[in-house]
């Protein structure tokens, strides 16, 4: 059993929902990212979801955007996000990390290269937000051989029959984009999000987590109200950049406990 | 060289390894309803007759070709032809795409129509287009290129369209091209995303480029008309690669016909800094949806480009020019900021047309090559555009303030 699915797992058994937050690795600086990662665990964490910089992040907002091009200027590379992996699995041998990015880093280093380099480091899964399913498939092949969960996003446009064929080429969990937007958006409509979760999930045979758009402790109790994750990314970046470096990962746990309060809330489990 | 025939792309949009539908989820669902429209249009004898009567009427179609004698002359070679897009309303080929998407996004019943532009070309006839269509449309532009093409932003905002300045990135066409797919992922419903070039994702390239081939069309029609027989070479300048698949694409199954698409060399390939993947052999990237030569640094991040030209200041390049490259069948090559220049007051001065810095590049390689060819040779370059949008940018090398 992967790491992720171990995790879900327990979490189900205990009532509970996942809380998976995102940093973009190296902003400010890859020094920084080892720390933040474990300040989210201790902020009540389960899975880390850890954005590799891309020059050209099309699929997000304005402030992972911005977190993106903070760490490239900072010299961020894969081949560094994947040393900070490495570290952080030093010291912890239960949070599944899943890295999520863009297609053409992977491609710079050779897909086979990045799938054994990322197993090596102790990456858990792989979120290739230019990757739709048909475009993939040697990827996913490969990295299913690795046993590296390749998670994949559904989105609000997405037919029921997309559903099926996206679940078969994922595993881990699926992402559900909850909105017609980029990261980071506004504006949730909360009841159309509850009404697909549970079409998604009859069809998946995983976990669905809900993310973009998501930015608070209100907002992530009523998602995890009908989600089994609630994904959260942009606002934690927010945090990241209104900190002093030495603050950063203080504030960052700071922030993501209360939203684990919140989301514990929302299913009536105990902290 | 022999004869080639080619039905490329395959259903997924794939030229061999490049192209395809490199994009996040969210789009995949409008790709596929664009493909299926677009499929559909192609079948309507109304929808192509619409079409050809807009190009006639509105466009002003068909552009001539000109035969250059007195540049020709003072070359002392082949004989350089000039296809007319700098005659066509709004000054470019890129018009003739915009009709066609113009009227595909009316046929989906879409409101509003957003752009993005580099040299503002794109973007001026996607505003005109809005304008003759009655569609809201925002353009975005890199803020850069905003700077630099401040004639053409201004155009835009007379043509009624919201004109927004892109700040991230590089701040040129790639960060624009970002920003459009960002309000087309958020607005989908009800926008129509007119992509100026043969790059994107599928379908996109192949719209682009269906619509576009008008120009090779008719120079296959023109040529033995006015000249006996078709030409020895084309050329075309390449950035993105629109106009050169528009003319090449026709000419593709004829063998006897060199084509050459040109790059932008910027400060020359040596240098590192131009906007010529094909040229420098860049490798091979995913940007903006599709599989593609592209210019990258040894992680995979995508790398600034030089280029005089904003029209051709692009990292990457249509699918199909990586697969004719890999083919064979069309041979690349670049010319650089002051061939391009050289080119440009060539053509002012020897025939009085003031070209686009783009297609300048074109012209730039047919001056490169014609001496050494006889007199009886045929050089078809696509003039692409016309060059008033540059004055300020010529001038400015020239130490000139307006």
């Amino acid at each position: 059993m992967s790491r992720i699915q171990s995790v879900f797992q327990h979490l189900e058994a205990a009532g509970r929902k996942a809380l998976i937050p995102f940093i973009t690795a190296g902003d400010p600086d890859i020094g920084l990212t080892v720390p933040l990662m474990r300040a989210l665990v201790a902020g009540g964490a389960d899975i880390i979801e850890l954005g590799v910089p891309f020059s050209d992040p099309m699929a997000d907002g304005p402030t992972i955007q911005r977190a993106s091009e903070r760490a490239l200027a900072a010299g961020t590379s894969l081949a560094k996000v994947l040393d900070a992996v490495r570290a952080f699995r030093a010291g912890d041998d239960a949070t599944p990390v899943v890295l999520m990015g863009y297609a053409n880093p992977i491609e710079a280093m050779g897909q086979g290269a990045f799938v054994a380099a990322a197993r090596d480091a102790g990456v858990d899964g792989v979120l290739v937000v230019d990757y739709p399913p048909e475009e993939c498939a040697d990827f996913t092949a490969s990295a299913r051989a690795a046993g590296l969960d390749q998670i994949f996003l559904l989105a609000p446009t997405s037919s029921a029959q997309r559903f099926r064929d996206v679940a078969r080429a994922g595993s881990g969990y699926l992402y559900y984009v909850s909105l017609k937007g980029v990261t980071g958006a506004a504006n949730l409509d909360f009841e159309e999000i509850g009404q697909r979760i549970p079409r998604i999930r009859a069809v998946a045979g995983m976990p669905v987590g809900v993310g973009f758009g998501i930015r608070d402790a209100e907002s992530a109790r009523k998602i995890g109200a009908f989600a089994d994750a609630v994904v959260i990314g942009s606002r934690i970046i927010e945090e990241i950049e209104a900190s002093t470096r030495e603050r950063a990962a203080a504030n960052v746990e700071t922030f993501v406990r209360g939203i684990r309060v919140a989301l514990d809330e929302s299913v009536g489990a105990r902290p | 060289m022999t004869d080639m025939q080619y039905s490329l792309p395959d259903a997924q949009g794939h030229f061999g390894p490049y192209g395809g539908v490199f994009v996040a989820e969210t789009l995949m669902p409008a790709l596929a309803e664009l493909r299926a429209a677009y499929e559909a249009s192609q079948g309507d004898p109304a929808f192509i007759a619409e079409f050809e009567h807009e190009l006639r009427h509105y466009v002003g179609r068909p552009s001539p070709i000109y035969h250059a004698r007195r540049l020709s002359e003072r070359l002392g070679g082949a004989q350089i032809l000039l296809k007319r897009e700098d005659l066509n309303h709004t000054g470019a080929h890129k018009i003739n795409n915009c009709i066609g998407q113009a009227l595909l996004a009316r046929r989906m019943g879409k409101p509003r129509v957003i752009a993005e532009t580099g040299a503002g070309q794109h973007g001026v006839a996607s505003a005109t287009v809005a304008a003759r269509y009655g569609f809201e449309c925002v353009v975005y532009m890199g803020s850069e290129d905003v700077k630099r093409q401040a004639a053409n932003v201004y155009r835009m905002k007379l043509l009624g369209a919201t004109v927004v300045p892109v700040e991230s990135g590089s701040k040129t066409l790639k960060d624009a091209l970002n920003e459009a797919m960002r309000d087309w992922v958020t607005n989908v419903s009800n926008t129509f995303y007119i992509i100026g070039t043969v790059a994107g994702p599928h379908p996109y390239p192949v719209i682009v480029r269906d619509f576009q081939t008008v120009i090779g069309k008719e120079c296959l029609a023109q040529m033995p008309e006015a000249f006996g027989r078709q030409p020895d070479v084309v050329l075309a300048c390449v950035g993105g690669g629109s106009n050169a698949m528009g003319i090449f694409h026709p000419y593709v199954p004829r063998g006897d016909v060199r084509l050459i698409g040109v790059e932008a060399a910027g400060e020359g390939i040596a240098t590192g800094r131009h906007a010529a993947p094909l040229t420098a052999n860049a490798g091979v990237g995913v940007l903006h949806g599709n599989r593609t030569y592209l210019m990258q640094d040894e992680n995979g991040q995508v790398i600034e480009t030089h280029s005089i030209s904003a029209g051709l200041d692009y990292p990457g390049v249509g699918p199909e020019h990586a697969w004719l490259k890999d083919s064979g069948r069309v041979e690349y090559v670049a010319a650089t900021d002051d061939e391009a220049l050289e080119a440009f007051h060539a053509l002012c001065r020897f025939e009085g047309i003031i070209p686009a810095l783009e297609s300048a590049h074109a012209v730039a390689h047919a001056m490169k090559i014609a001496p050494a060819l006889g007199r009886d040779k045929l050089l078809l370059v696509n003039l692409s555009g016309r060059g008033d949008k540059d004055i300020h940018t010529v001038g400015e090398r020239s130490g000139i303030r307006f």
